[in-house]
């Protein structure tokens, strides 16, 4: 009898499988995105599934609201000629089959010759307490906000880094853009700035 | 049946092993590409959660948050560079990536 847990487990890992093959064999890469999504989302019941449920929210909001969808806008920015894109692509796809075989025999030896240890559970870093004493979320921070701080605003530096370098790359300055001139609003003063007129009594300036 | 370490595990490296795959057969489109190396993170971070939820250890969490983050940050520096090069030679083809002949 299939468990409640292990029908969802498999519903889950299917569409992931499925999705993450047609993100590589779609033939247009607006699929390949919206397969990606499907990928992330079935992820994000995986995580659930395992008790990480702060991860699974955040896999929701961050990968499928902001990456996959900046995904989406630069394939649908970019003028492309998905026609000719295709062309050539069984090129390579012995090698990377090959290539492909390889890294899973090598996944599948490490993955069955090593030991799984239950008594391991006692020697973590960070022993997790059950769901029922405290929600993920909380014990996610008690630990991120106190041995792991440094790595935190690493973390939030190398995000800084990356906004500044997007803006930075995709920046372009094109003639006859008006812009704001700092140094020119700083040097106004109330002679450059206003003008006082004398107004006639019924007569407009 | 119950669902344990190796369900997991073998969900993740199927992932991984679809990612290096895509990797190698779209060589006209460095957007799947990136799309791969998604792939190839996430299945990272399944791996994570898997041993962070079986070993009752909550710093695998942790990592996966920071292995989440910095593939964001990847994301966009990536397709930044993408449209970049795109604006200069208007194609994204990997074989057209050889202005430095390297």
């Amino acid at each position: 009898m299939l468990g409640l847990q292990a029908f969802f487990f498999y519903i889950f890992a299917f569409v992931a499988v499925g999705a993450a093959l047609m993100v590589v064999f779609s033939r247009n890469p607006v699929h390949s995105v919206l397969f990606l999504i499907l990928t992330f989302v079935a992820a994000a019941g995986l995580f659930l599934l395992a008790g990480a449920e702060f991860l699974a929210l955040i896999l929701i909001v961050v990968y499928v609201g902001a990456v996959a969808i900046l995904f989406l806008f630069v394939v649908m920015m970019l003028d492309l000629d998905f026609g000719q894109m295709k062309k050539g692509a069984l090129k390579y796809a012995p090698f990377g089959l090959i290539i492909g075989l390889v890294l899973l025999a090598e996944l599948i030896i490490a993955g069955t010759g090593s030991v799984y240890h239950p008594e391991l559970a006692r020697s973590t870093a960070m022993p997790m307490q059950s769901l029922y004493e405290m929600s993920n979320i909380r014990a996610l921070g008690t630990v991120l906000y106190t041995r792991y701080i440094l790595f935190f605003q690493i973390a939030g530096l190398i995000l800084f880094v990356a906004m500044v370098g997007a803006i930075v790359l995709t920046l372009r300055h094109k003639p006859g853009l008006k812009r704001q001139s700092i140094p020119a609003q700083v040097a106004r003063n109330p002679a450059t700035a206003i003008e006082i007129r004398k107004v006639e009594s019924g007569q407009g300036i | 049946m119950e669902i344990g370490l190796g369900h997991y595990l073998t969900v993740a490296a199927i992932l991984f092993v679809t990612g290096v795959f895509g990797i190698f057969m779209n060589r006209k489109n460095i957007i799947t590409i990136l799309m791969s190396v998604e792939l190839i993170l996430l299945s990272v971070n399944i791996n994570m959660v898997a041993f962070s939820a079986f070993l009752g250890d909550l710093v695998g969490q942790v990592f996966a948050l920071f292995i989440l983050t910095v593939a964001a940050a990847e994301a966009a520096i990536g397709l930044a560079i993408l449209v970049v090069f795109f604006r200069n030679r208007g194609s994204i083809a990997v074989d057209d990536v050889n202005t430095m002949k390297g």
